[in-house]
């Protein structure tokens, strides 16, 4: 069981936002749609929701076809960017909505909105108004209110997105706890690449309306399909004639069989890392190459500023034809 | 404060003190210095409480229908999309701009005596319906508006995936985000209705226990030299206006708490 | 922007229901009136039009009201940009109070503010009405008294529209200013005031709209004197009710035409703006 994604097409006018989309996400699992803005993976997410309707295909969830299914009868816990509280009612009713719309027993969901109110640390704001919360509260009270009618798959547009930095890795961190509590299969929507190989079990790679590649985040990062995931996944450079990650380089001060060599024409230490610039000699590939080290390693080599170094891929590197 | 802020501002409460908060205390000392009993025979007087009952009652229900008229119509200016639908922003603006005089001119020309759908409204005290439905007819529409157009669809659409309805997120998750709104314009629509005087001039004839509104009484009054009696209905009159004042005010706190 | 709020779901029945709704009620009670007054006017073609133009009285009427409309607007607009900068850059006492007040005038019956004007600048029995007598000032039954009632009634217009837009604004281009060396009032005449002059001429377009319009107020403060304090309004109802009804919709028809023309100016303007 699962949710099954077959021939989906969608078109906004003459703009094509998803183009032959088939996929299959695993009960249970939390999966991460990547990619750049405009990319279509949001359209997909809202199309599983029922907030889109799909121009051809099929959306089943969990062995019911849900491709004319109305939104409301899906569901399906989504979560918004922005949240969308609902201003005028405290967190515990809002918390409270999806049951009072299916119309459960108040004991009952009283009962519901503690447990819910407890798991996202909130019990102390039940009775404020979300306008009295800050950014990250008002997103683990969004995130409560679409678990308390027990969805089949929770959904979530960008959920940190409107958070600031710090308070974005602690949700992060937080919501790969929930799912390991919770076990509800999750869809999350992001183009941030850490917080996707961070956080998910399997990731989809979106980009122009299509699919790149699907897999584990070790999969995607350590074997990419092509060039755009390999580069969208993390920093690439080009050494030579091919795209390697800048600390999968290996850089040595003394002559060796080297790919590339010249001097350290750039220096800029970014916490423990060092960030290298390194303008080769070659004439045919003259782009500086960039080389990321450790402070550690680069005190051991004696590396400074000027210094001419002979590059080389590390052993076991990836690599990719640029 | 700097002192030329200091200056401007002791001279702008000034004139308009001199223009508007004087003169209407004036109309309210001009009452009670009448004496209580004064006051209590003038608006009890046969024609002025018939007045007044039908200057009131007349407002009420028309402040009902524009709630009504007032949130549809917003709605569809914002959410609708149809040819034409420009001309309905100008439609709804006309009330506002025409003179009251001319209003009732025009009202005169539908619902008067030649009226070409045989609906003779004019010298009824249907005329005074009428007559406060048009000249009030922006003042909803015009509050909700903004609202609407403010209004994230995502909350919308989170309502529906928690389960609601379409009439049901209308009901819990819209309205209450609108009534502020709407009663601001309510509020609005109300005090406007109470002191309308020009276009009933034409319209309703004016005739005494039928269509006369309590304004046509204040002027009366003043006709026949009767200061304190024309003061009396006019601070009845002044403290509706004072109450729509505070109901604005307090909406507009309540909605910034909100946020 | 406009395209986001149109309902993303299909339309259904009560989307028709309403959309039919308005649209009716709003026929009902303004576009087929309006539409018959503007035929009348030219049942006889420009002939009662040109009727307006020739009688003295009636062209001294209009003048009275475009006098009247363009003088309380000029007052309006100094004092509601200056309350405006107030109300919104400074704190004092007693400034939501004021704020409450200016509203005022919105929901005063007319006929309440001729009243009012009358029992305090009246000639004969005002407050301060004999003593400005006494040194020529003649307000009530005189074009100073259709001043002010006219003034009394837009009063809040201008503020209403520079407000929200000097809030939005905010302070910053005007500490810019300062910190560049430019004095109060130059920061006011170069920086703030062109930021903020869509707001003023919206402002001032409904102020002479609403001014020019106004009958209630004046009708109580004039004492209606033919050639004298008669204004375009009075003249109106004066024209029906002497069986002139075609001078009255002439009359008529040229003060609707402009309130009309200037409102429509005035959201076409707004709407070409906010795209």
């Amino acid at each position: 069981m699962s949710i099954e994604i077959t021939g989906v097409n969608k078109r906004f006018g003459d703009f094509v936002a998803l183009a032959d989309i088939d996929l299959n996400i695993p009960t249970g699992q939390l999966t991460a749609l990547l990619g750049p803005s405009g990319g279509g993976k949001t359209t997909l997410l809202r199309i599983i929701a029922g907030l889109e309707e799909t121009d051809t295909g099929q959306i089943v969830i969990e062995g019911q076809d849900a491709t004319r299914l109305p939104v409301q009868k899906r569901n399906v816990g989504f979560v918004f960017q922005h949240y969308a509280a609902f201003k005028h009612l405290s967190v515990a009713r809002n918390i409270a909505f999806g049951l009072e719309i299916r119309k459960r027993p108040a004991d009952e969901i009283n009962r519901k909105v503690g447990e819910l109110l407890d798991l996202v640390h909130l019990r102390q704001f039940a009775h404020r108004l979300p306008s009295q919360l800050s950014g990250g509260q008002r997103q683990r009270m969004a995130l409560a209110r679409a678990l308390a009618i027990e969805p089949t798959v929770l959904l979530l547009d960008e959920p940190f997105g409107a958070l600031d930095a710090k308070v974005r890795k602690e949700l992060r961190d937080w919501l790969r706890r929930l799912h390991d509590e919770v076990h509800v299969t999750t869809v999350f929507v992001t183009h941030d690449q850490e917080e996707a190989l961070e956080v998910a079990d399997s990731i989809v790679v979106i980009n122009e309306g299509r699919i790149e590649q699907i897999g584990t985040p070790d999969e995607l990062y350590d074997a990419p399909a092509s060039d755009f995931v390999l580069s969208f996944l993390g920093p690439v450079t080009k050494l030579g004639d091919r795209l390697i990650r800048p600390h999968d380089i290996e850089i040595t001060r003394y002559e060796q069989a080297a790919t590339a060599s010249g001097p350290i024409t750039r220096w800029t230490r970014v916490g423990f890392e060092i960030r290298l610039e390194v303008t080769p000699d070659d004439v045919l590939h003259p782009d500086p190459v960039q080389v990321t080290v450790t402070r550690a390693e680069a005190t051991a080599l004696g590396l400074h500023l000027g210094d001419r170094v002979w590059l080389r891929p590390a052993i076991g590197a990836e690599q990719v034809k640029a | 404060m700097t002192r030329t802020s200091g200056i401007g501002l002791g001279v702008a409460v000034l004139w308009f003190s001199l223009l508007v908060l004087i003169p209407l205390s004036a109309v309210v000392v001009t009452t009670t210095e009448g004496g209580w009993a004064n006051f209590w025979r003038t608006i009890t007087n046969e024609q002025t409480a018939h007045a007044i009952r039908l200057t009131v009652l007349a407002a009420v229900v028309v402040t009902v229908v524009n709630v009504f008229s007032g949130t549809a119509i917003a709605w569809v200016l914002v959410r609708d999309r149809f040819p034409g639908k420009a001309l309905l922003e100008l439609i709804i603006d006309i009330p506002f701009a025409l003179p009251t005089i001319v209003a009732g001119l025009v009202l005169l020309s539908l619902y008067g005596n030649d009226s070409p759908l045989g609906l003779h409204l004019s010298n009824s005290s249907w005329s005074v319906y009428l007559a406060f439905a048009f000249v009030t007819l922006p003042f909803v529409v015009r509050m909700v508006q903004p609202v609407l157009e403010e209004l994230d669809l995502d909350v919308e659409e989170a309502a529906a995936s928690l389960g609601a309805s379409r009439f049901t997120t209308f009901r819990r998750i819209l309205l209450p985000s609108l009534a502020p709104a709407i009663a601001a314009g309510a509020a609005l629509s109300f005090a406007r209705a109470v002191g309308e005087y020009g276009s009933l001039v034409l319209l309703s004839g004016n005739l005494p226990f039928k269509s006369e509104v309590a304004s046509v009484r204040i002027l009366s009054a003043i006709e026949n030299d009767n200061p304190a009696g024309a003061a009396s209905v006019a601070t009845l009159l002044l403290l509706v206006s004072l109450l729509v004042i505070v109901v604005l005010d307090v909406v507009q706190r309540k909605v910034a708490q909100r946020g | 922007m406009a395209e986001s709020h149109v309902t993303r779901h299909a339309r259904g029945p009560v989307t028709y229901l309403i959309r039919v709704f308005a649209i009716g009620y709003l026929l009902l009670l303004v576009a087929w009136p309006v539409a018959l007054v503007v035929t009348h006017t030219f049942d006889d073609g420009l002939h009662s039009l040109r009727a307006v133009f020739s009688d003295p009285d009636t062209v001294h009427a209009l003048q009275l009201s475009v006098i009247a409309a363009i003088v309380a607007t000029a007052i309006n607009t100094v004092f509601g940009v200056g309350m405006s900068l107030l109300l919104v850059r400074s704190e004092f006492w007693g400034k939501r109070l004021l704020s409450a007040l200016l509203d005022l005038p919105l929901s005063v019956s007319p006929i309440v503010v001729g009243l009012a004007l009358v029992l305090v600048y009246g000639g004969r029995d005002g407050w301060f009405g004999p003593t400005l007598d006494g040194w020529g000032i003649h307000v009530i039954f005189s074009t100073p008294g259709i001043i002010l009632a006219t003034a009394f009634v837009s009063l809040p217009l201008v503020i209403r529209e520079v407000v929200p837009t000097l809030r939005e604004i905010g302070i910053e281009q005007e500490q810019a200013a300062l910190s560049l060396g430019a004095s109060t009032w130059q920061t006011f005449w170069r920086i703030t005031l062109p930021s903020i002059r869509w707001a003023v001429v919206y402002g001032v377009v409904l102020t002479l709209a609403r001014s020019l319009g106004e009958f209630g107020a004046v009708k109580v403060v004039s004492g209606n004197v033919l050639g004298q304090t008669r204004t375009a309004t009075l003249a109106v109802e004066e024209k029906y009710l002497n069986f002139e009804a075609d001078v009255a919709y002439a009359i008529a028809f040229l003060l609707a035409s402009v309130s009309v023309v200037a409102i429509a100016i005035v959201s076409f303007l707004r709407s070409r703006k906010a795209h």
